[in-house]
């Protein structure tokens, strides 16, 4: 993979605790794969950066590659891979996501129920 | 683009013999699907490891032919 383009991502995720590469923007989903993890994440009101891969070709490209994975949408806690959407919807609602958030210290709302 | 459902379970099959598989065409367009996939190889493995256990199953087609398939991966 090119070195460029893994610094480029490698940056993004240094830069941004939360990152989300996503179709589209959180206010403008393009996937409904990519809507859901967005919308778990504003439930849980995290602060987080969505990198819309559709504006970056070499990022869509070298995201699947940089992690071996290949759907967007991917979710990034601190530089670690947490899953695309369907891992991230099963974590949230088991309350693991909750579990991890908490252990590497991001904040968050749990909704009172 | 787009998959047949069943290249899709013959493909599973290949990689995880023993697997259970349920798939079901979401859109009807042989491009969205959810699939529910029990394997013994699942064992002891995370969520993440089941998942790209399965995309390598599929060859690189995750994503190029197919745009979507929806997983629910477990042991059995």
């Amino acid at each position: 993979m090119d070195e460029n383009l893994k610094k480029k991502i490698n940056d993004e995720l240094e830069k941004n605790e939360v990152c989300l590469f996503m179709k589209g923007t959180p206010e403008t989903p393009q996937c409904g794969f990519s809507l859901a993890v967005s919308n778990v994440l504003k439930h849980l009101k995290v602060n987080f950066k969505g990198i819309n891969v559709l504006e970056d070709a070499d990022i869509r490209e070298g995201i699947k590659e940089f992690n071996d994975w290949p759907t967007i949408p991917q979710l990034y806690i601190k530089g670690e891979f947490i899953g695309g959407c369907d891992i991230v919807k099963e974590m949230f609602e088991k309350g693991d996501l909750q579990k991890k958030l908490q252990e590497k210290q991001i904040s968050f709302q749990e909704k009172a129920t | 683009m787009g998959l047949k459902l069943e290249e899709i379970k013959s493909l599973i099959k290949e990689a995880l013999p023993d697997a259970e598989i349920s798939i079901q065409d979401l859109a009807g367009d042989d491009n969205h699907y959810s699939a529910t996939i029990k394997s013994k190889i699942f064992y002891g493995k995370s969520k993440i490891e089941q998942h790209k256990l399965v995309y390598k199953a599929l060859k690189g087609k995750m994503g190029n032919d197919l745009h979507a398939l929806a997983l629910n991966t477990m042991e059995r």
